[in-house]
């Protein structure tokens, strides 16, 4: 599999030029320190989100399909999103363009509207970092190229809801040996125990942690976080590696708002699979923006000699 | 007439006798507890259709009540009061008014999915929540939820500019809904990341809060999605039967 993707456009999206800009920056860090080429998508939208599909969703599909109309004029084929909610709208629009006629007609209507062409399914395709990494270098790869193990350090891998779900939104899935899993997903497990890590069996990997009401229902948000921290300290791990901005911010978040509000102080630190990533490849901590994160692993990671 | 499960185990429709003998057997006390019986009268015959109509309830009439969505939902899992099969049901059957017994609660869906992943039938009982909680606010049976508000300030600014300042969205959110912008909780977890940061870093974000990043020409695009919101804010109130005039 490993050799795809050496070139893909790149869709960082507003979280990641927000509270998740140490995944960007994690994320770009890595790209270089493995020799992949990313062009960010030129003149990008926000993708919706969580929220314009509440107000109408074919709203988000003419957002989404708005950007992939994009990376097709800039010549590419494949568009890589790392931020799980910019993944899933991508993916969600590429599938509605190519099954659902009304969705087809709202889009040309408002993109006609707007001044630019519209864009037809089938044109591009979406991939997550997870499957970038994975199918540009892969496990093997990234073993020859590993200077800093993350040897000792337990991990909990966190996919979160939108990697996954609706799975019909995700035809690559669930494809048999090599392809990644809707019910347990291993691709970010397989990247980091090539780096050396040792992941453990973690049964919450696509548990909710309630980010779609993180500030309008935040006692729902909190115990759910709570929930996947505590298990995660259960399993015995010190990370939880995450692959979404707002799953990350929602864990980090929570777990000062369950030790304020709650009285439930928990000890597991988090940090996007990238930084994990690229200080394996022996990249600083600060290079990877550690010191950005809310949860802070410094010295964690100082103790394990990373970073 | 349907089995209408739940309300026949509520508090007010059991029935006790502290003395009955029927056919000479002494059922008296609480070890012979009765139910009432009734007769349901009033349905709502157009709730199914209306639901139907609103975006993401499209499906409802697939459902055959297996209770997937039920048994994977996270939000079940906390509270078990939240039961996406039931409120199916009585949207189905037109219960209207054992679903308004629920109606502050149907909001707090998380969208995870987990049941549209789990339903065997297709039915995307996450639509379903969404729609049932867009239903209850425009019948005026529930003011616009939290959630609703945080939806509404953050879409009108991607409408308005393309894209997301996430500190503009979470300011505008407490002060609509009336919370100090200073959680305590909160207070600590920015004053530490503070210290942390270099100032430059501080000072981009500082910068992105001022000048708010926009996507480059975006008019033309504002106003067919301005265009189109109303036209579908219209439609679902038409659909309600309501004026149709799209008054928000």
């Amino acid at each position: 599999m490993a050799g795809k993707y050496r070139k893909v456009a790149y869709y960082p999206g507003c979280a990641l030029e927000g509270t998740g800009h140490a995944y960007n920056r994690s994320t770009k860090a890595v790209g270089k320190a493995l020799g992949l080429d990313l062009v960010e998508l030129k003149n990008w939208n926000c993708c919706g989100a969580m929220e314009v599909k509440n107000v109408d969703p074919k709203l988000q599909t003419y957002l989404s399909a708005r950007n992939l109309g994009i990376a097709e004029d800039m010549g590419f084929d494949t568009v890589m999103a790392p931020c799980n909610g910019c993944y899933h709208n991508l993916k969600k629009a590429e599938y509605d363009l190519s099954h659902d006629a009304a969705s087809r007609d709202v889009v040309d209507r408002l993109s006609q509207k707007a001044g630019h062409k519209t864009y037809e399914a089938g044109q591009v395709s979406t991939i997550h970092a997870l499957d970038w990494i994975k199918e540009s270098v892969g496990e093997e790869g990234l073993k020859k190229r590993v200077k800093n193990s993350l040897k000792g350090l337990k991990i909990a891998n966190y996919y979160g809801c939108m990697y996954t779900r609706p799975r019909h939104i995700f035809p690559e899935k669930d494809q048999g040996p090599g392809s990644e899993s809707t019910a347990k997903p291993h691709f970010m497990d397989d990247l980091l125990a090539a780096a050396g890590a040792e992941c453990v069996e973690y049964p919450l990997k696509t548990a909710c942690c309630g980010g779609a009401h993180t500030l309008s229902d935040s006692d729902t948000s909190t115990k759910l976080v709570l929930n996947l921290l505590t298990t995660a300290e259960a399993c015995g791990a010190d990370v939880i590696a995450t692959e979404c901005p707002t799953c990350h911010t929602g864990l980090e978040m929570h777990q000062a708002r369950a030790e304020k509000v709650f009285g439930r102080p928990t000890k597991v630190k988090i940090l996007y699979f990238t930084q994990l990533l690229g200080m394996a490849l022996g990249l600083s901590a600060r290079k990877v923006g550690v010191q950005e994160n809310l949860s802070d692993a410094r010295d964690l990671l100082r103790a394990r000699g990373l970073g | 007439m349907p089995i209408h499960e739940k309300s026949l185990i509520r508090p007010e429709n059991l029935l006790t006798h502290d003395n009955l003998t029927l056919d000479g057997v002494d059922v008296s006390g609480h070890w012979s507890t009765f139910i009432k019986s009734r007769a349901v009268t009033d349905y709502n015959e157009a709730l199914q259709e209306e639901i139907a109509a609103l975006p993401g309830g499209e499906y409802v009439h697939r459902c055959w009540q297996c209770g997937s969505c039920t048994n994977s939902c996270t939000v079940n899992a906390i509270n078990p009061e939240f039961n996406p099969r039931y409120w199916i049901y009585l949207i189905r059957m037109g219960l209207e008014e054992e679903l308004l017994r629920d109606k502050d609660i149907i909001w707090q869906c998380v969208s995870c999915n987990k049941c549209t992943y789990a339903c065997p039938r297709d039915v995307n009982p996450e639509g379903v929540m969404k729609a049932t909680s867009h239903w209850l606010e425009l019948k005026g049976h529930t003011p616009p939820s939290p959630s609703t508000k945080f939806d509404d300030i953050f879409s009108e600014q991607v409408f308005a500019t393309g894209k997301i300042e996430e500190s503009r969205v979470m300011r505008q959110f407490f002060a609509r809904t009336g919370q100090p912008l200073l959680q305590d909780w909160l207070v600590g977890l920015v004053r530490g990341l503070i210290f942390r940061l270099p100032v430059t870093f501080l000072v981009r974000l500082g910068l992105a809060g001022l000048f708010r990043p926009r996507t480059r020409g975006w008019r033309r695009a504002e106003a067919a999605i301005a265009e189109y919101v109303s036209e579908r804010k219209a439609a679902d109130r038409r659909a309600l039967g309501l004026d149709g005039q799209g008054a928000e």
